[in-house]
């Protein structure tokens, strides 16, 4: 399978999937680390993760995927919500919440 | 890295923005894993009338094509706010 393949799945067959550099628990970078808390405040204790820094063709491909040039990238069922200050804007306004209850409870 | 500021405001003039503030952060971020690759992080605020009726992923990809190879080369981690004037 291609890197395009393996993201396409990964994001297709979980909900809510987080493409960062390091761990949930250990990010290895400052916008990483505030995606997943970000997702932990809109009470998403567990989701998909992707470490980045563990496959070139991931990180490389997952820029590529969504047209989009930055890490960390998040997806939320199937779809490329945006990287750390968007989710940060929608965490703010309330959309996100919104958009992960409606996406967790189906 | 004040030449990268200024390479960044020259493509970003491509967004004929009125207002352009960059800040330079690669400060904060020396040592980390990301900071080897020699690319500074900035803060970007850009007003401009080009982000009416664009969501923030439009308004950021549009500042990303703008920034054109500068992402990932000179560029390592940016933090965008994109505002129209008449948000401010």
């Amino acid at each position: 399978m291609s890197a395009q393949d393996i993201i396409r799945e990964q994001v297709s067959t979980h909900p809510v999937v987080l493409y960062m550099k390091g761990t949930p628990q250990f990010p290895q970078c400052g916008f990483s680390a505030n995606a997943a808390a970000i997702l932990k405040a809109c009470g998403v204790g567990e989701f998909f993760s992707v470490n980045v820094l563990e496959s070139n063709e991931i990180r490389e491909g997952v820029k590529a995927y969504a047209n989009w040039p930055t890490i960390p990238q998040l997806y939320v069922k199937g779809q490329f919500v945006g990287g750390s200050d968007i989710m940060r804007e929608l965490y703010q306004s309330g959309e996100l919440q919104k958009l992960l209850k409606t996406a967790l409870a189906n | 890295m004040s030449d990268t500021i200024q390479l960044m405001r020259d493509r970003l003039a491509a967004l004929a923005p009125e207002q352009v503030e960059i800040g330079d952060e690669s400060a904060l971020h020396a040592g980390h894993e990301g900071a080897r690759s020699g690319g500074g992080h900035f803060q970007l605020t850009i007003i401009s009338k080009h982000f009416a009726g664009q969501n923030a992923v439009a308004r950021h990809r549009a500042i990303y094509q703008a920034l054109g190879d500068l992402m990932g080369s000179r560029i390592h981690a940016l933090s965008i706010t994109a505002l129209t004037p008449d948000e401010l």
